[in-house]
């Protein structure tokens, strides 16, 4: 096995990414996200792939629909607006059923926003995003071993399901140095892709395509992604599960916050606190199972996002009817410190009342 | 024995097209099928449809296709080709797909040099959504969209696209043909062709605008149609080769 | 064993490096690490840090506002994080380019270090950052100098490996001059 190495969260990915297979990156620059092409741009054409710096966001995406058209994997990086830029061509690949990788290191908004660590992007991340009922698979690493683990695996979950996944990080995970094993945990899985358009030799021609004009077409086709994604949500569920045995508290949350909150926890625990951590890895799927049955044993739900509220909802949704739901998010830039939680922690242990989220502004 | 002296391309396929009536979309389309079967190459063909009346190119053709978003076709091509660079890809894209939503991407693709062809087809309206005004409609042209007749201090001027493309360092070709009379469709095959050729030939990024009638939307008989891209478009738009690269000189 | 470290000062003072340097040496030690730079926006104004996090355990926050020790390399930081440092912490201070009169905490441990003054005496003004490495590594004993000196060229780039030697010398002439008594 090879030694761990000192690496930038970023690089971890963007060397995940070259070892995953993937031989074509189209991007734009956009912070914090930089380091990724950066890496790419010196170590694919060592590997016979290619680099390309487009015009924009929408063509990058554009460009890698068409490399993964082909049955190559394919993939871009970026965050906020030039996220924001990719959703239509993002939309076509869910309908078309275009694998590829979106890497999203969040940065602030709405509009421009800093480079703060945030994760404002849930929503966008994990309904689609895009016009159109569809999903994308959303993946939320917490360290730089999981920043390359959880790249690796993007591909393969792409690929096995023909549908686009996201990793969604922020600027701590992409800037952060870890030491991190660089080497695939399981071999890369490369499956025949038959779909892929290549040239229509010793077969019919054949097309990738979201319009369907015939009557009740479209809907089948709509009821087909979704048997697919209830697939998805039955097999594919990650998440860390953390001290819920006795636990007074659940806490949810998910990458930067959830290290937060581990601190947080360690603090508690030393003043006799006991405190359960939920953290998802898949966003979509959401460990919806793993928070209805940890609610059911732990009578009060704490949810922590750097953001105003967005996974909460999706907690709302799964959590135990009778848990107490409370909320802590700092929106902006801001990052919740360990003290910080801790008081929050201790404020939904002793309230009385919350079946409905009280939604904290930082005071 | 008689001699079959007119055939449908194999490239082509024998499905009725949902064109209007005398619309040259087919035309073109026939003529972009001689040139793929011209070099042999419809089982290593891959086309990109655009949005708007040539979405549907996948029932046309007898060749792999991809379906981009509105504008979206050249930037599809360039990851196509970038990933099977051994392909020949090509895009098929009406006016507004290429000289309004889509002109970063055409700028940028035909700059870089992609080695693809682009097929424009420019008919001066968005035909699929109703004959609103393109980017290339007429002054004091009509559409539903200027009832009053294009005015440039409102909606600017008509574009030339493959003029402007041509002045480039990455084409390798371009010209515009038109499909109005017999000796215009014969200019359009040779010019086609050509566009292909430079794609066969690595030569670099490749594009014929092929100025087209929309009789329906222009409110007018097909034949009439013919004659207003003679006697309109013709004149601001003027036909001929506007770069052509001879060796592979890439600067 | 848990403890964190902010190094701060100006850009091109070496602080990223000696923060990599305490990572790789922690790594060899076999501990959990973590190393978190200032990035993007704010590093345009001049002033460089980075927080390190050293564990027997799982690492939670990658960045703390209470930091068990602070190395602060010129006056702003000295500003911005003298008052952030725990109670019964460490703070070590270049008085080199740092009134030492502005170094006010009584309730932690502090270790004033004319870093660039006595990096100039060893002949090599750029080798003030290992001073205060080497001072910050003794006072705390968070990883040996063995561990320092044995990882140095991991964190150092090969074309500059001829100057290991005279690091190596800051490194110790900074540990000497922490050492009490």
């Amino acid at each position: 096995m090879k030694e761990s190495q000192l690496v930038k969260g970023n690089v971890a990915l963007a060397e995940a990414a070259i070892q995953a297979g993937c031989r074509y990156y189209f991007g734009y620059p956009i912070t914090p996200q930089n380091d990724i092409p950066e890496y790419l741009s010196e170590h694919l054409p060592k590997q016979s792939g290619v680099f390309i710096q487009a015009e924009s966001e929408i063509a990058s995406i554009n460009m890698v629909m068409g490399a993964a058209a082909t049955g190559a994997r394919a993939m871009t990086s970026s965050s906020g607006p030039g996220i924001s830029l990719m959703q239509e061509a993002m939309s076509y690949m869910a309908g078309s059923e275009i694998p590829c990788l979106v890497v999203n290191v969040m940065r602030c908004g709405p509009g421009l926003g800093g480079i703060s660590p945030t994760q404002g992007d849930y929503f966008q991340a994990t309904r689609g995003g895009g016009h159109g009922d569809y999903y994308n698979i959303v993946l939320a690493p917490a360290s730089v071993q999981e920043m390359f683990d959880l790249t690796m695996k993007a591909f393969d979950l792409a690929d096995k399901y023909r549908n686009p996944a996201m990793i969604l990080a922020d600027a701590i995970l992409g800037q952060m140095k870890e030491p991190a094993i660089l080497e695939p945990r399981e071999p890369v899985r490369t499956s025949a892709k038959p779909w892929a358009i290549t040239g229509a030799a010793d077969r019919k021609p054949q097309y990738l395509k979201t319009l369907y004009l015939s009557d009740g077409e479209q809907e089948a086709h709509n009821l087909e992604l979704m048997r697919k994604y209830d697939v998805i949500r039955d097999k594919e569920v990650l998440c860390e599960a953390k001290n819920l045995e006795g636990a007074e508290l659940l806490v949810v949350a998910f990458g930067t916050a959830s290290r937060i909150v581990k601190t947080a926890m360690n603090m508690a625990r030393e003043e006799g606190i006991r405190i359960g951590l939920i953290r998802p890895i898949t966003l979509f799927p959401f460990p919806s199972k793993a928070i209805l049955e940890a609610s059911e044993q732990i009578p009060k739900v704490l949810v922590v996002e750097m953001n105003t509220g967005q996974m909460l909802i999706d907690v709302q949704v799964s959590a135990h009817k009778s848990a107490g739901i409370f909320f802590y998010g700092r929106p902006g830039g801001g990052v919740p410190t360990p003290e910080e939680v801790l008081v929050e922690i201790k404020r939904s242990l002793h309230a009385t009342a919350g079946i409905q989220a009280s939604k904290n502004s930082v005071g | 024995m008689p001699q079959q002296v007119f055939k449908r391309p194999r490239t082509l396929s024998d499905k009725p097209t949902h064109f209007c009536p005398g619309c040259t979309h087919g035309t073109a389309h026939r003529l972009v099928a001689e040139a793929i079967d011209h070099f042999g190459v419809q089982e290593k063909t891959i086309g990109v449809a655009c949005v708007g009346c040539a979405v549907f190119m996948y029932d046309y053709f007898n060749v792999d296709v991809i379906e981009a978003p509105h504008g979206r076709a050249p930037a599809v091509a360039t990851g196509v080709k970038r990933a099977r660079p051994d392909r020949i890809v090509f895009t098929y894209q009406g006016d507004g797909d290429l000289a309004a939503i889509g002109t970063s991407e055409i700028i940028h693709t035909a700059n870089r040099g992609e080695n693809i062809t682009v097929v424009f087809v420019n008919n001066t309206v968005y035909g699929m959504t109703g004959g609103q005004m393109a980017p290339t409609t007429m002054l004091g042209q009509q559409t539903t969209t200027t009832p009053y007749g294009r005015d440039f201090r409102t909606d600017g001027y008509p574009i030339r696209m493959a003029e402007m493309l041509a002045t480039l360092e990455g084409v390798a070709y371009s010209a515009r043909v038109s499909l109005h009379n017999a000796k215009a469709v014969l200019n359009a095959k040779k010019a086609i062709r050509k566009a292909f050729e430079m794609q066969v030939n690595e030569m670099g990024f490749s594009l014929v605008e092929v100025l087209s009638a929309c009789h329906t939307n222009w409110r007018v008989s097909p034949l009439e149609g013919q004659k207003k891209v003679e006697e309109e478009m013709i004149p601001y738009f003027p036909l001929g080769v506007f770069k052509e690269r001879t060796g592979k000189d890439f600067l | 064993m848990y403890t964190d470290v902010i190094m701060a000062g100006f850009g091109g003072q070496g602080i990223m490096l000696i923060g990599d340097i305490l990572t790789y040496a922690a790594m060899h030690e076999n501990k959990r690490v973590t190393y978190m730079p200032t990035y993007g926006v704010e590093m345009r104004g001049g002033t460089a840090n980075c927080t390190i996090m050293i564990s027997d355990e799982e690492i939670g926050s990658p960045m703390t506002g209470h930091p068990y020790s602070v190395i602060v390399m010129n006056g702003p930081s000295l500003v911005k994080f003298q008052p952030k440092v725990r109670p019964g912490g460490f703070l070590l201070v270049n008085t080199s380019l740092v009134e030492a009169t502005a170094v006010t905490r009584a309730d932690i441990d502090t270790l004033l270090l004319p870093a660039n003054d006595i990096a100039l005496e060893l002949g090599n003004g750029k080798i003030a950052n290992m001073v205060a490495l080497g001072g910050y590594v003794e006072r705390t004993q968070v990883v040996s100098l063995e561990s320092i000196k044995k990882t140095l060229p991991k964190a150092i780039a090969e074309r500059y490996h001829k100057t290991l030697p005279i690091n190596i010398k800051a490194i110790e002439t900074g540990a000497q001059l922490a050492r009490r008594g």
